[in-house]
């Protein structure tokens, strides 16, 4: 660990993708995250590294599917739209076993929306997205530090698995400034193509090859049972999640990313009051911490899920509280960010009725 | 200690510059800090404005619902912040540019005629460090010696020039502090 930097989160998305050996950018510039591909531009090329502009979205994320194929780390990032634009790639990625990251500093929608802050793409990062029965490594940071340090993670588990890791943010955390202080570098120079590697023949006996078709049903249902082998392994072992406040809590907020760290000043202003409040925070939305929930279901009058949506992180924990205790909800939508004040109020409408 | 404050004006009056500054400033003396500047249309035309933290302890939400103290630099961003201005809190106001006066009386409204002095100090665009070091020296969230070096990571180069004029318009502000706070 280094010095202290004062950063941009757009910027510590880059810098932190950089020092964790990633060689190649390939993206199409979208508001909030602008600052992102601007950083990779300058820094890129001076390192012999590739950045480089696509003409769309679509051919953004091809390029980091053939990249991808020769085990390079590899990044995208975008925003809302432009995410929905290259769900065909994230398909194929999956399909193909490829490794790389994809960031979503996620803006308010439908359509093209507006460039406030939100987090509607939920279900779209968490359920798929992209057509077929796949999933992808799903992190969400709450603050620029931890945002630096699961950039590096992103990489280790999108090598690990071969699979597609998706950092969710948002616009304000894109563009918020924090102290942060980055992992070492990690060094490129060890990095070798790994036996999969679309890389050439070399001197292995058959070609690699590297395709997300195959014609014969049973031959396509080996590879699908093959993926879901691996999502178990993954559901096993790289769920992970923040507790704050929930020893002795008595009712628990639930939220991710930004609106997780707001809820913890929710939790201060409810502790002020004497009132056991306590903070759930899934940081992989995928995997997500189902057990735990379901564990602290016993304890708890009642869960507050708040997200800035209408409810999709809400259905994820009603599944896993599945009918055992009420689950609340507040939102707010179309890049509207409610404040702690907003949410303790709304929270404390559910105590008071409940008595 | 958990220090919060907004600065609004209109774009171009350097409200982001003296919150960058301030972040920094805080950075530097190991203190938990978060900047959050309002961004998206509104950066165009009306109001321009940033909310910045500096804390002993971890920091939860970026986001300052009712500010304790502000600096104020243009009419619109009273007329939007005045209301939701905690009791007691500090308003840091730039006379120049604001016709009429502080509704509330339950604030401290340290009213200054920054653009005027600042153009007596040479440097027109330094009204916001004058109202930035007001605002130190009375909150005193970092020393004024720690938002000076933070001064000189900002100002590189070719702005290296302004160091100067900068650090004198932050002086004055601290003078004008030490006016009010003598007041009293």
């Amino acid at each position: 660990m280094g010095e202290k930097i004062l950063m941009k989160g757009a910027e510590v998305i880059a810098e932190a993708a950089i020092r964790a050996g990633c060689m190649a950018f390939f993206g199409y510039p979208i508001t909030p995250q602008n600052e992102v591909p601007e950083y990779f531009s300058r820094r890129m090329p001076k390192l012999g590294r590739v950045f480089l502009q696509a003409g769309s979205e679509v051919a953004a994320i091809n390029m980091v599917y053939g990249a991808a194929c020769t085990g390079t780390r590899v990044i995208t990032t975008s925003s809302s739209p432009g995410i929905s634009l290259m769900q065909e790639g994230f398909s194929y990625i999956a399909n193909s076993d490829v490794p790389c990251v994809v960031v979503n500093a996620m803006r308010g929608g439908p359509g093209l929306g507006d460039i406030a802050p939100a987090q509607a793409d939920y279900s779209q990062a968490v359920k798929g997205g992209g057509h077929g029965d796949y999933h992808s490594i799903v992190i969400a940071p709450h603050t620029l530090q931890e945002e630096a340090d699961l950039m590096f993670d992103a990489f280790d588990l999108a090598d690990k698995y071969r699979i597609m890791t998706v950092v969710l943010v948002d616009g304000l955390m894109g563009q918020m400034m924090e102290p942060v202080e980055f992992k070492e570098w990690v060094d490129v120079k060890k990095f070798k193509a790994p036996d999969w590697a679309t890389v050439g023949q070399r001197d292995r006996d058959q070609r690699n090859i590297i395709t997300s078709l195959e014609i014969l049903p049973e031959g396509l249902e080996k590879m699908n049972l093959r993926l879901q082998e691996k999502y178990r392994k993954i559901e096993k072992n790289e769920i992970r999640f923040e507790e704050y406040k929930m020893d002795d809590a008595e009712y628990a907020i639930t939220a991710f990313g930004t609106v997780a760290r707001i809820a913890k000043t929710v939790v201060g202003m409810a502790r002020d009051e004497g009132i056991k409040l306590g903070l759930i925070r899934p940081i992989t939305l995928w995997p997500f911490p189902t057990k735990l929930i379901e564990k602290r279901a016993k304890q708890l009058k009642f869960f507050f899920d708040s997200e800035l949506n209408a409810g999709q992180m809400l259905e994820d924990v009603k599944l896993a509280v599945n009918g055992r205790k009420p689950v609340y909800f507040y939102g707010k939508l179309g890049g509207v960010v409610p404040s702690a004040e907003d949410i303790y109020k709304e929270f404390k409408k559910h105590m008071e009725g409940g008595r | 200690m958990e220090k919060k404050l907004i600065i609004a004006g209109f774009g171009g009056q350097g409200v982001m510059l003296a919150g960058e500054l301030l972040a920094e400033a805080g950075k530097e003396e190991n203190k938990y800090v978060t900047f959050l500047p309002s961004y998206g249309p509104e950066m165009r035309g009306g109001t321009a404005n940033c909310d910045v933290i500096i804390s002993d302890e971890p920091i939860a939400s970026p986001i300052i619902s009712y500010p304790e103290a502000t600096i104020i630099l243009n009419l619109p961003s009273l007329d939007k912040f005045e209301p939701m201005m905690k009791k007691d809190g500090l308003l840091v106001l730039n006379k120049s540019l604001i016709p009429r006066e502080v509704k509330r009386d339950d604030l401290r409204v340290v009213g200054v005629d920054a653009q005027t002095i600042a153009k007596e100090l040479g440097n027109e665009k330094a009204a916001n460090m004058i109202l930035l070091g007001v605002y130190v020296a009375i909150e005193k969230p970092v020393s004024l010696d720690s938002v000076k070096s933070a001064m000189k990571l900002f100002l590189k180069g070719k702005k290296e020039k302004f160091i100067s004029a900068n650090e004198k318009a932050l002086e004055k502000g601290v003078g004008i502090a030490k006016e009010f706070l003598g007041g009293k």
